[in-house]
């Protein structure tokens, strides 16, 4: 199993160095993403204060089902990717394939129920623009944009994440990592669970706030 | 299979099971309390359990609380440009009004929404007093 893909990288003393280095990039990585939803909340928050009425009505309208059953298959699926590292840290392959099997069907699942809400939502043409229905503010339509935006946004974080645990399961099945190696399984672990983060504040902000 | 040379920290398995049940439950109550009217604490609520629920996620699930300082240090950054990049924006449209007379010529621009309700006039300007600190 220790082949040159899974020894130590020249440039680090030991295991444990090199994961602190790829740990720490993968989180730098990840305040760039902070800060690229952070411009779309900042923007959340200003329209929110400046109509507050308009997103109140806005955000009755949206599928509530929807976004918890979302919530819970996301988080969920964290549930699942822990065992997942916990299982390669153990050096189990076949257990860390199957648990990044499951959670990667979970995220598939996230994607049809949002493909689901996204037909209703058309249906009901709440899509900014002309045929946006009369009886709403204008300026709800800022809120749909936002939550297009947003939710879209995320939903191509969440297929990214899939690609990559794909990528991690394919190596997973050829028995690359070991309990000695298994940086990669950590880092993409951390991607999945920011994705997972940025969602939960997604489902509070469009689907909770002014629901009564 | 129980390798003593892993280079990380191996969280337990019912750690997992114990962080995904509290986040359920956060779920619940969460979804659960949206439904209430409460008046202002439907907000704070609103708010409080993603809190909750991400420093939940970030500690224990993506180990941060396992991981050496110089990788905390890294993950408060990110989150610390995020509350400048809110707090500074937002001391400029949180106080837009605020200040008597300012910003009045864009709002009879339209650039940005009329203000609820009218500026009352500005007092006239108190007049100097004679005898002042500078004097003595």
């Amino acid at each position: 199993m220790a082949n040159s893909a899974t020894a130590v990288a020249e440039q680090f003393d030991d295991m444990p160095q090199q994961l602190e280095a790829a740990t720490l990039g993968m989180w730098t990585f990840l305040a760039t993403e902070i800060l690229f939803f952070g411009a779309l909340f900042l923007a959340y928050i200003v329209y929110r204060h400046t109509y507050p009425q308009a997103f109140a009505d806005a955000s009755r309208h949206t599928k509530i089902i929807h976004g918890t059953i979302n919530t819970a298959l996301l988080l969920t699926s964290s549930f699942t990717m822990s065992l997942g590292i916990h299982a390669s840290q153990r050096g189990r392959n076949r257990a860390l394939l199957g648990f990044l099997l499951v959670t990667m069907f979970l995220g598939c699942c996230f994607l049809a129920v949002k493909g689901l809400e996204y037909k209703s939502d058309i249906h009901e043409h709440l899509v900014p623009g002309r045929h946006f229905p009369h009886e709403m503010p204008v300026q709800s339509q800022i809120f749909w944009f936002l939550y297009w935006i947003m939710t879209g946004v995320h939903s191509v974080h969440l297929i990214a994440g899939i690609g990559l645990l794909a990528v991690i399961a394919w190596m997973a099945a050829r028995e690359r990592f070991s309990a000695h190696y298994h940086n990669p399984v950590i880092v993409s672990g951390l991607y999945w669970h920011f994705v997972d983060v940025i969602w939960v504040w997604l489902y509070a902000l469009i689907y909770l706030i002014n629901r009564h | 299979m129980i390798s003593l040379s892993s280079p990380t920290v191996t969280v337990p398995r019912k750690t997992y099971l114990l962080v995904w049940i509290a986040l359920l439950m956060l779920l619940l109550l969460n979804w659960g309390l949206a439904q209430l009217n409460l008046g202002r604490f439907n907000l704070v609520a609103t708010l409080a359990i993603p809190t909750a629920q991400m420093f939940l996620m970030i500690f224990y699930l993506m180990h941060v609380r396992y991981n050496p300082p110089l990788t905390r240090v890294f993950v408060a950054a990110g989150f610390i440009w995020f509350v400048i990049l809110i707090d500074l924006t937002l001391s400029d449209y949180l106080t837009r009004g605020d200040v008597p007379g300012m910003f009045r010529k864009s709002w009879e621009h339209g650039t940005w929404p009329a203000p609820v309700k009218e500026l009352p006039d500005l007092p006239p300007a108190p007049t100097p007093k004679s005898s002042s600190k500078a004097s003595q």
